[in-house]
């Protein structure tokens, strides 16, 4: 891409990049630590994840003016415009998965390590994992510029939403067969939707860098099967 | 969105062409040449009635040269020939048969600079339907006067100054009265070559919400460098480079997402 005539105007454009690479990387590191924090009933690390969130919003913020400022200064447009647009929605998004890594955290304590299947946590883990793999990726495939590799990473959402439905009716077992289980399996089970929940996140900010990136919409996706909703209203 | 609303909006896009489709000038295989020099290569156009075209692109690139083309002015400039074919309602305005006053009170035009005569407010006005005789009486002349200016946005400003010269106005003033002065021959299309580059941006706001109200009445094409300007008043863009146009459309996919890399680079300040 050619640069601008004004060059501090490509720097403003790259320091809204930046921000949003460092909120993708908090976002990974966050979602990581606090699965981790979960299954190993680590409560100084649940702290740190809790204490990251913080940093998290201050860095939506600073975004937030630093696009809003842009605007104001540059009145952006076309590629531009959808760049700084698509700036403040996709820390949106990061930030929202800030907090749902936060929610995850603060359950640790809740959950005796002791209590927890090792199958089970395994289940948890891998998809800890899938989401994890999707949150770091999403970021890279933005500021590498490579639309065609987000329309893959959106339809592999699905997969987790499977995974979850798996989960779900695997700790469902678990609670039936001993119902000394049910409290560690609510929080885990908690844990699993929030980690669904920071997919659709990843699938938002995927169909927000493609806007950026292309300057047309993903294609509409199929409707998701979440076989979960019709037992429990999530 | 669901699909009914979808739906929805799609009818209500479609109503709205529907409603603006007609073209109402067409430039066809244009080309402009000051003596040796070719200014405008093979431009196709289409002008929609009731709306506003903008015309884009870097200083020098033919954009004043194209819009004198649509209501004859370059035929003011003795180097200057043109060829191709531009109608206006289906009808070739380079016919010979054609009166070139007769088309200039039908297409007409507001400069960059506010150029009121040096006479007084009322007789801006007058001048033009006084010499195509389209007032009868005293009291016709003074209604035209009164609607051009209040369709112009300035009649409250001025209507107890008439007599006073028109270039005692403020810019922003004047260039009403240019547009006033326009509007009060009736014409169907009005050519604007940055007509807001004189004016502060209050008098600029006026001008650019009054262009949106003449919408109604008039089809507009307007030259402009501000590409929040083309963004704010325009439906459709064109946008020319070293005398072709390099891409034409709606105004809103231009500004977000243009198909051509000179106007990406254009509209984005990246252009060397
Ligand atoms: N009267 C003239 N005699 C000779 N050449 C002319 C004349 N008017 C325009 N040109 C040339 O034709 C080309 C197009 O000029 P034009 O004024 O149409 O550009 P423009 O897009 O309106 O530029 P600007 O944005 O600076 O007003 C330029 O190269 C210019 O030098
Ligand atoms: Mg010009």
């Amino acid at each position: 891409m050619a640069q601008h005539i004004v060059t501090s105007f490509d720097e403003d454009l790259e320091h809204l990049d930046r921000l949003i690479r460092d909120m993708g990387d908090l976002a990974a590191a966050m979602t990581k630590a606090a699965t981790r924090a979960l299954l190993h009933a680590d409560n100084a690390l649940a702290q740190r994840v809790v204490s990251n969130d913080v940093v998290m919003d201050a860095r939506q913020t600073e975004l937030d003016k630093s696009a809003v400022t842009l605007i104001a200064k540059r009145q952006p447009m076309a590629q531009d415009l959808r760049a700084v647009v698509g700036a403040i929605r996709m820390a949106a998004d990061l930030e929202r998965i800030g907090d749902l890594a936060k929610n995850i955290a603060k359950r640790v304590g809740a959950v005796g390590k002791s209590a927890t299947p090792h199958s089970l946590t395994h289940s948890i883990d891998t998809m800890a994992g899938m989401v994890l793999d999707q949150v770091q990726a999403v970021v890279r495939h933005y500021v590498e510029r490579q639309p065609n590799a987000l329309v893959e990473l959106r339809d592999r959402d699905e997969k987790i939403d499977v995974h979850y439905t798996a989960v779900f009716r695997e700790l469902l077992t678990y609670m039936m067969e001993d119902p000394r289980n049910i409290t560690a399996c609510t929080h885990l089970l908690f844990c699993a939707k929030n980690l669904e929940r920071i997919g659709d996140h990843v699938t938002n900010i995927a169909e927000n860098a493609y806007y950026v990136l292309t300057g047309s919409q993903l294609p509409v996706q199929r409707p998701k099967l979440d076989e979960t909703q019709m037992t429990v209203d999530s | 969105m669901n699909m009914l609303a979808e739906a929805a909006v799609e009818d209500a896009i479609n109503r709205d062409s529907a409603r603006t489709e007609t073209v109402k000038m067409q430039a066809s295989g244009v080309n402009v040449f000051y003596g040796e020099k070719q200014a405008l290569f093979d431009v196709d156009l289409a002008v929609r009635k009731n709306q506003v075209t903008a015309l884009i692109g870097p200083s020098g690139c033919g954009k004043s040269t194209f819009l004198r083309c649509l209501n004859r002015m370059n035929d003011t400039i003795d180097i200057c020939r043109v060829t191709g074919s531009i109608t206006l309602d289906g009808e070739d305005i380079y016919d010979p048969k054609i009166d070139v006053v007769e088309l200039r009170a039908r297409v007409g035009m507001v400069f960059q600079k506010p150029n009121p005569f040096p006479k007084s407010i009322y007789e801006n006005v007058a001048y033009g339907p006084r010499i195509h005789g389209l007032a009868s009486s005293r009291s016709e002349l003074d209604a035209i006067i009164e609607t051009s200016l209040q369709k112009a946005g300035l009649w409250n400003e001025v209507k107890d100054r008439l007599n006073e010269p028109g270039t005692g106005l403020s810019g922003g003033q004047q260039q009403r009265l240019c547009i006033a002065r326009a509007i009060a021959v009736s014409p169907e299309v009005i050519l604007m070559d940055e007509p807001c580059s004189a004016l502060d941006p209050i008098a600029t706001a006026r001008v650019e919400e009054l262009i949106d109200e003449l919408r109604e009445n008039y089809t507009i094409v307007i030259v402009t460098h501000s590409m929040q300007q083309a963004a704010r008043v325009s439906q459709r863009t064109a946008m020319f480079h070293l005398g072709r146009l390099v891409e034409e459309g709606p105004t809103g996919k231009m500004f977000t997402n243009p198909e051509d890399k000179r106007t990406q680079d254009y509209v984005t300040g990246r252009f060397g």
